[in-house]
C-alpha cells in the first residue's frame, strides 16, 4: 500500500491544513510534556465522571467544531462572491458544503447544547450528577471520537461529499466509492450512540434525581426543555442508528437496501433520515428555547409569563416534530393528498411556536430590562428567528415549497432557525453560566463587540440569499453562472467574514476574560437577580455540588429563599455524600471503538475487529467492576463550605 | 447611550433596505411567471407574503415598544411599570393560540386546492380550447439531460423546445442518481428517479428562452447541469421538431450508451427516441447506468471551470 492511497494529496489548501495540523499537535505534546501536564491532564479530565467538567469538555470541543465549520462556511463563501477566482473545484467544494452541513448539526449545535445541559441540569433540580455518571463519561467520549474520526477525514482518505443528507443512491458504493462515505457513516454512528445514552442519561436523572418537592411542573424552564429533547433523542436516534447501519451494510458488505442495481429502495433512505432529521432539528431548538426562557427571565427580573402554557408548547412541538418529515420531500411525488396532510401538520408548528414568541415578549411587559450580552443575544433571537420562522410556514405550503425546495430560499430559512434560534443561544447560554463554569464573568464590552458584529453579520449574510433563492438559485452550487447572482452573493459573503469576526472577538474574549476578569466572590453572579438553583450554589461549585440539598416546592425557589434570607446549605443537616469514583476506562473503550470504525472506514477488517475485540473486553471489564465510588466525610464538606462560604 | 443612540440610526435603515430589496423584486424569477403553473404557485407566496408580514409587524412593534418602554434605565419610569409577579392571563393567551391557528388554516385552504390542481394540466384560459398536453420524457443522467419527445418521435440532449399555451406533461425519471427538473419561470420542480416515474406539468405563455437545471444535488457535475427551454409559437415548434427528425441522426443504443456515461456532453438532436429500447422508468432498467459504468463513476472531473461547456451558455 502506498501512502497516497491514504493521504489526501494534490490540494494546496490541504497542504496547509495539515501543516498547521501538525505543528499545534507537536505544540500541545511540547507543552503538556514541558510542563509535566500528562498527569494533570489525564487524572483531572479525561478520567472524569463529574458532570461540569464533562460539560466543559463539550464545550470546547463544540466551539473548535464551530471554528473548523466556520471556516468551511468562509471557503464557501469565498468561492461564490468570486467564481473566477478559481479558489475551490468542484469535488473540494462539495466536500466542504458536506461537512459544514454535518459538523454544525451533529458535533457543534448538539454537543454545545448537551454541554450546557450538562452543567446546567443537575444544579437547576438539585441533584449531585448525572444518574449514570459513567455512562456521561462513555457518552462524551463517543462524541469526541466520532468528531475526531469525521474531521482527520479531509487529510486522510477524503471527505464525504455527498451533503449532509446523503442521499442513495448517490452516497451508495457504486457512485460514491472510498473512505470518504464511510467517514460519515461511521463519525455519526460513534458520536450518535453516545448522543442516544445521554438522552437516557438525563431523562433519568431528571425524573428520578430531583430535589425533595420538585414537582415536573416546578422543574425550571430549560430543565423542562431538556426533559422533551431527551424523549425526541430517546425516539429518534434509534432511527439514524438503523439507517446508518443498513447503508454501512450496503457499502462495505454489498448489501441491497438502497442501491439501484439489486433492486434496493434508495428513497427509503430520504425516509429514514428525515424521520429522525425532522426530530433533530428540535433537538437543538427546544434546550435553545429553554436558555432564551431563563435568561430573559433573569434579566427583565420577572418570572417567566405563561409558565404551564411554555412547557405545554414544547410538548406539542415535539409531538409534532415526529408528524412532518415529509416535507423535506413535497416534490417527491407523493401525490397532493399526502402533501396537504404534511403541509398542514408542518404549518400546525407555528402555532406552539408563536405562543411561545408572544410569552417571551409578555415576559417583558412591565418588567426592568437589563441589556447585558446574554441578555442582546436572547433579544436578538426573537426579531431574527421570526424571519426564520415566517419563511418555514411559507416552505410548509407544499404547493409553493415547489418552487423553494432545493433552493437559496430553504438555505436562508434554515440557517435563520438554527443561527438565530441555537447558535445565538450557544452563545447567551455561554455567557450567561460562565460564571458558574469558571468563577469569573466574560467581560461586557467586549462581549457587546463580539454581538454587534455577528448579528449584523448574521443579517448581512442571509437575508439576501432570500432573494437569490426567488431568483432560482439553487444550493450546493459552486459556481454562481448567472450574473445576476453575484451581487447578493458578494453582499452574503461580506456578512459571512462579519460573523467570523465576531466569533474570533467572542473567543478572544475567553482569553482575555480568563486573564483579567475579577473572579466571583457569591454563587449568584448577576446582581443578586438569579432565579433557579443553580444561583444557589457557591462559586467555584464544589464537587458534590449541594452540601445539603434544598426542598422545594414552586417555580424559582430561589427568589424566595433570597426574600428570606435563607440559602441552600445547612450544617446542622450535613451527611457524608456518596460519590462515584473517577475512571479512565469509557475514554479506553470509546479508543477501541474508534480505532474498529477507523478500521471499517478503510475496510481493514482486522484492525476493525481488533477494535470491537477492545471495546467488548472493556465492556466485560465493567461488568465486573465492583468499585461503588466513596463517600466524602462531613468534616471535608464542612471545610470546603465554609471556606467557600466565608463562614 | 451612544449605542442606543447607533442602534436607532441602523433602525431607520430597516424600511430602505426592504424598499432596495422589494424594487428589484419584480426581476426575481420566481416573482415573475411565464405561465400559469408557476404563475398560481406565484399567487400562493404572493398571498402568504401578506399574512407573514403582518405577522412581522405585530412581533417586531411589540418587541420594540417592550425594550423601549421597560428598559431599567429609561428616564420616567413610574412604580407601575414593573410587576414582578405577574406571570399569566388565560384570555389573552387563548387569543394568541386562536389567531395563529386561523392564520394556519387560511393558508391551507389554498395550498390544499394549489396541490390538487397541480397534479393535473393547467386550465386552459376562458375563450380558449383545452389542449392536449405535450408529453416529453425528461430523463436526467450523470450530469446531462434527455427530453424525449414520442409524439415527434425525438429527442434532445441539454436543451428543450416547447409550444406556448399548450400544458407540457413531463414524465421525470433518472438513469442514476436523484435530481430534480426546475424551470422557475414556468413552475417549481419535482424530483427524477431511477426505477419510477414522477409527473409534472408545466406551460409557457410567453415565448422566450428560460433557464432550466437540475436543483437536487448528484455530484461533482451538479453545476453544470442545465439546460435552455425554448418557448415558441405552436408552429415554430412543429417546424423545429420537423427539420430535427429530417436532418438529425437516428439515436442508436450504442449511441445512446455512449452518451450516458458519467461526464459533461453538449447539446445534441435525435430523430429518434431512446425509449424504444430501455426504460429507466422501470425497476428492470433501474441499475443499467451503474453496472455499465461502475468504474468511470470513481474518477473525478475536477472541474473548476464550467463556462467553457457549451451547454453552460
Amino acid at each position: 500500500m502506498h501512502i497516497t492511497d491514504i493521504l489526501v494529496t494534490g490540494e494546496p489548501i490541504i497542504y496547509a491544513a495539515m501543516v498547521s495540523i501538525a505543528l499545534v499537535s507537536i505544540a500541545i505534546l511540547f507543552l503538556l510534556t514541558y510542563f509535566k501536564k500528562w498527569g494533570w491532564l489525564w487524572r483531572e479530565w479525561l478520567t472524569t465522571v463529574d458532570h461540569k467538567k464533562i460539560g466543559i469538555m463539550y464545550i470546547l470541543s463544540a466551539l473548535a467544531m464551530l471554528f473548523r465549520g466556520g471556516m468551511d462556511a468562509m471557503m464557501m463563501r469565498v468561492q461564490l462572491a468570486f467564481p473566477d477566482l478559481g479558489f475551490l473545484d468542484s469535488q473540494h467544494y462539495n466536500e466542504i458544503f458536506t461537512t459544514h452541513g454535518t459538523i454544525m448539526i451533529i458535533f457543534m449545535a448538539m454537543p454545545f447544547l448537551i454541554g450546557l445541559m450538562n452543567i446546567i441540569v443537575p444544579l437547576q433540580i438539585g441533584a449531585r450528577d448525572f444518574a449514570f455518571p459513567y455512562v456521561n463519561a462513555l457518552s462524551f467520549w463517543s462524541f469526541f471520537f466520532g468528531a475526531m474520526l469525521f474531521n482527520v477525514s479531509f487529510i486522510i482518505g477524503g471527505s464525504p461529499d455527498a451533503g449532509w443528507t446523503s442521499y442513495t443512491p448517490l452516497s451508495g458504493a457504486a457512485m460514491s466509492e472510498g473512505p470518504g462515505q464511510n467517514f460519515y457513516l461511521m463519525g455519526l454512528q460513534l458520536s450518535g450512540i453516545g448522543t442516544l445514552a445521554t438522552g437516557i442519561n438525563l431523562m433519568v436523572t431528571i425524573l428520578k434525581m430531583r430535589a425533595p418537592g420538585m414537582k415536573l411542573f416546578h422543574m425550571p424552564i430549560f430543565t423542562w426543555s431538556t426533559l422533551v429533547t431527551c424523549f425526541i433523542i430517546v425516539f429518534a436516534f434509534p432511527i439514524l442508528t438503523v439507517a446508518l447501519a443498513l447503508l454501512t451494510i450496503d457499502r462495505i458488505f454489498g448489501a441491497q437496501f438502497f442501491t439501484l442495481t439489486g433492486e434496493g429502495l434508495p428513497m427509503m433512505w430520504a425516509n429514514l433520515f428525515w424521520m429522525w432529521g425532522h426530530p433533530e432539528v428540535y433537538i437543538v431548538i427546544l434546550p435553545a428555547f429553554g436558555i432564551f426562557s431563563e435568561i430573559i427571565a433573569t434579566f427583565a427580573k420577572k418570572r417567566l409569563f405563561g409558565y404551564n402554557a411554555m412547557v405545554w408548547s414544547m410538548i406539542i412541538i415535539a409531538l409534532l416534530s415526529f408528524l412532518v418529515w415529509v416535507h423535506h420531500f413535497f416534490t417527491m411525488g407523493a401525490g397532493a393528498f399526502v402533501n396537504s396532510v404534511f403541509s398542514v401538520s408542518t404549518m400546525l408548528i407555528a402555532v406552539p411556536t408563536g405562543v411561545k414568541i408572544f410569552n417571551w415578549l409578555a415576559t417583558l411587559y412591565k418588567s426592568k430590562i437589563e441589556f447585558s450580552v446574554a441578555m442582546m443575544w436572547a433579544l436578538a433571537f426573537i426579531p431574527s428567528f421570526i424571519l426564520g420562522g415566517v419563511t418555514g410556514v411559507m416552505l410548509g405550503m407544499a404547493a409553493a415549497d415547489y418552487q423553494f425546495h432545493n433552493s437559496y430560499f430553504l438555505v436562508a430559512h434554515f440557517h435563520y432557525v438554527l443561527i438565530a434560534g441555537t447558535v445565538f443561544a450557544c452563545f447567551a447560554g455561554l455567557v450567561y453560566w460562565y460564571p458558574k463554569m469558571f468563577g469569573h464573568k466574560m467581560n461586557e464590552r467586549i462581549g457587546k463587540w463580539a454581538f454587534w458584529l455577528f448579528f449584523f453579520g448574521f443579517h448581512v449574510c442571509f437575508f439576501p440569499q432570500y432573494f437569490l433563492g426567488l431568483d432560482g438559485m439553487p444550493r450546493r452550487l459552486f459556481i454562481t453562472n448567472i450574473v445576476e447572482w453575484l451581487p447578493l452573493n458578494i453582499i452574503s459573503t461580506v456578512g459571512a467574514f462579519g460573523m467570523g469576526l465576531g466569533f474570533a472577538v467572542f473567543v478572544f474574549n475567553i482569553y482575555y476574560s480568563f486573564r483579567n476578569s475579577e473572579r466571583e466572590e457569591t454563587g449568584d453572579s448577576w446582581n443578586g437577580n438569579g432565579r433557579t438553583l443553580e444561583w444557589a450554589t457557591t462559586t467555584p461549585i464544589p464537587y458534590y455540588n449541594f452540601a445539603t440539598v434544598p426542598y422545594v416546592d414552586e417555580i424559582d425557589p430561589y427568589v424566595r429563599m433570597k426574600e428570606e434570607g435563607k440559602t441552600t446549605y445547612d450544617e446542622s443537616k450535613l451527611e457524608p455524600i456518596h460519590m462515584p469514583s473517577y475512571t479512565g476506562a469509557p475514554f479506553i473503550m470509546m479508543a477501541f471503538l474508534a480505532l474498529g470504525s477507523f478500521g471499517l472506514i478503510f475496510e481493514w477488517m482486522i484492525v476493525a475487529i481488533a477494535g470491537l475485540i477492545g471495546g467488548v473486553i472493556m465492556m466485560i471489564l465493567r461488568s465486573f467492576d465492583y468499585d461503588e465510588g466513596y463517600h466524602v466525610e462531613v468534616d471535608e464538606i464542612k471545610r470546603i463550605e465554609r471556606k467557600a462560604r466565608g463562614l | 447611550m451612544k449605542i442606543k443612540h447607533l442602534r436607532s440610526k441602523w433602525l431607520g435603515l430597516i424600511p430602505l433596505s426592504l424598499i432596495l430589496f422589494l424594487s428589484g423584486c419584480g426581476e426575481m424569477t420566481v416573482l415573475n411567471p411565464k405561465g400559469p403553473v408557476a404563475e398560481s404557485q406565484y399567487e400562493l407566496i404572493k398571498y402568504s407574503l401578506w399574512f407573514m408580514l403582518g405577522i412581522i409587524v405585530v412581533v417586531f412593534s411589540l418587541f420594540a415598544y417592550m425594550i423601549i418602554k421597560y428598559r431599567e434605565g429609561r428616564p420616567g419610569r413610574k412604580e407601575s411599570d414593573y410587576d414582578p409577579n405577574l406571570h399569566g392571563n388565560t384570555t389573552i393567551e387563548i387569543i394568541w393560540t386562536i389567531i395563529p391557528l386561523i392564520i394556519v388554516a387560511m393558508l391551507s385552504f389554498p395550498t390544499v386546492t394549489t396541490l390538487f390542481d397541480l397534479e393535473k394540466a393547467p386550465e386552459p384560459e376562458d375563450g380558449q380550447e383545452a389542449k392536449e398536453p405535450l408529453v416529453v420524457h425528461a430523463t436526467t443522467a450523470d450530469w446531462k439531460w434527455f427530453f424525449s419527445y414520442p409524439e415527434q418521435g425525438i429527442e434532445t440532449v441539454n436543451y428543450l423546445h416547447i409550444p406556448t399555451d399548450r400544458p407540457i406533461e413531463f414524465r421525470l425519471t433518472s438513469a442514476d442518481a436523484m435530481t430534480a427538473l426546475w424551470i422557475p419561470a414556468l413552475g417549481g420542480q419535482k424530483y427524477n428517479m431511477a426505477g419510477m416515474q414522477t409527473k409534472l406539468f408545466l406551460q409557457a405563455d410567453e415565448e422566450g428562452v428560460y433557464d432550466g437545471r437540475n436543483s437536487n444535488f448528484n455530484g461533482e457535475g451538479f453545476a453544470a447541469q442545465t439546460f435552455k427551454v425554448h418557448a415558441e409559437s405552436e408552429k415554430q415548434f412543429e417546424a423545429w421538431a420537423e427539420q430535427i427528425q429530417n436532418e438529425a441522426p437516428a439515436l442508436t443504443a450504442e449511441k445512446y450508451d455512449e452518451l450516458l456515461k458519467p461526464g459533461l456532453t453538449d447539446k445534441d438532436s435525435f430523430s429518434s427516441t431512446h425509449l424504444e429500447y430501455i426504460n429507466h422508468a422501470s425497476k428492470e432498467g433501474m441499475g443499467y447506468v451503474v453496472e455499465n459504468y461502475r468504474d468511470l463513476f470513481k474518477e473525478k472531473l475536477h472541474l473548476d471551470d464550467i463556462e467553457q461547456q457549451e451547454t453552460f451558455q
